[in-house]
């Protein structure tokens, strides 16, 4: 193998990457849009993919993610890239089919890295039992590395962040601190074993199809924004308010020390700038909160379902994501958008 | 009192300058940024490790003296 280091060819990583929500407003903003009755969920509602009906019993969800390395092996930052893209259709209430790789590489990368980087995407997408029908490659100045995914979903069956009812049990799939993690790791305050635990999570792919079988109201994908961005997007969609229990959020276990060593992220300022007005945080630590609003690169799924539903759903979420755990509740509207306990 | 220019840097390129400067230096020193989450993460840092960091602002860039607490 060289010793070209992926991370290092990249100026920013991962999710960290994103352009806002504020400025991507600005440019779409008077651009002409079409009205197709199809198009079941477009980009008016900030939602994580596309739907659009085909017939009564079909629609197609289509997303596309990609970003810069987060980690220096290729064929995990592959798997990540993937798992991330693929979230989108599964937080849709989805089933992948196809996908296209989209991918930039650098002069500085040789070829067994770039191989690498498209195998870890083949093993996430096979694992989700779609197939990668083509893509696209350009030469740039960066690494990036993504996919485009076309999944199904039954019409009447799409999930978005907006169908939260009161008394709906809240379900988090994955732990928070990802993003604090690859901050340690970039300083190299953590152990390799420390951040593999990170990456072993990044990986994981939000396999949850099996929502399909319960009363499940409202979904999304835990990303960039972090849980509690995400929560108030969320919230306000369904218009209610979300009551997260403190004790019971997963968290990686290094961060909230790391978090109070101030190991964290840009964009865990930009989200607590953006979301902070819209949270009762209560009496939680600062490094608490700051782990709260850490944006997270293939994060976990935020569920809505229905409180009955809500054990046998973990249960049955345990094969595939093991670490599903009940964050809280939905409450009638109040006045802040979510509120921790 | 040593200084560390962490000016045109991003995080946590001057946390790690701190850090290191401050085990060189564990009586304390004086950190000059330019963004808002060098100075909230060095802050942290301080409070961590038993110091405590004074800041002051001019024109976009910040002076954080580090002392013992």
């Amino acid at each position: 193998m060289s010793d070209v280091k992926l991370t290092k060819l990249a100026k920013c990583a991962g999710c960290g990457a994103k352009v806002g929500a504020g400025m991507l407003q600005k440019l779409l903003g008077d651009l002409p849009v079409k009205n197709d009755p199809a198009l079941l969920v477009g980009f008016e509602r900030s939602d994580d993919a596309s739907v659009y009906r085909i017939s009564d019993e079909l629609a197609i969800v289509q997303t596309i993610d990609f970003f810069p390395p987060v980690v220096d092996d290729p064929v995990r930052f592959g798997r990540i890239a993937a798992a991330n893209a693929l979230s989108d259709i599964y937080a849709m209430g989805g089933e992948p089919k196809v996908a296209q790789n989209v991918l930039m590489i650098s002069k500085a990368m040789p070829d067994e890295m770039v191989h690498g980087i498209l195998r870890g995407g083949y093993e996430k997408v096979m694992e989700a039992g779609a197939v990668i029908s083509g893509g696209h490659s350009i030469h740039g100045e960066e690494p990036v590395y993504g996919l485009a995914v076309t999944g199904f979903v039954h019409p009447d069956r799409v999930l978005t962040n907006s169908g939260a009812q009161d008394g709906d049990a809240l379900i988090l799939t994955k732990p928070l601190g990802v993003g604090i993690y690859l901050t340690a790791a970039k300083a190299e305050m953590l152990e390799d074993e420390e951040l593999a635990q990170a990456l072993d999570q990044m990986e994981r792919l939000n396999k949850a199809e099996a929502m399909l079988a319960f009363d499940v109201h409202a979904c999304t994908d835990v990303t960039g924004f972090s849980l509690l961005g995400h929560a108030v997007e969320m919230a306000e969609g369904s218009q209610k308010t979300l009551e997260l229990t403190a004790s019971a959020i997963p968290m990686l276990p290094k961060a909230l020390e790391l978090a109070s060593m101030g190991l964290l992220p840009e964009g865990m300022y930009r989200n607590r700038n953006f979301a902070e007005a819209h949270v009762e945080l209560g009496n939680v630590a600062l490094a608490f909160s700051d782990v709260l609003f850490d944006p997270q690169t293939s994060g976990g799924l935020l569920i809505a379902v229905a409180q009955q539903d809500c054990d046998a759903l973990i249960s049955q979420l345990q094969e595939t994501c093991c670490c599903a755990v009940c964050i809280g509740q939905v409450k009638a509207q109040g006045e802040k958008a979510v509120i921790l306990r | 009192m040593t200084n560390v220019d962490a000016r045109g840097r991003s995080c946590p390129e001057p946390l790690i300058l701190t850090r290191k400067a401050l085990i060189d230096n564990p009586e304390g020193i004086t950190v000059v940024v330019d963004n808002v989450c060098s100075v909230e993460n060095i802050t942290r840092y301080a409070g961590h490790e038993g110091y405590e960091a004074a800041r002051e602002e001019k024109d976009g860039e910040w002076t954080l003296k580090i002392t013992r607490r």
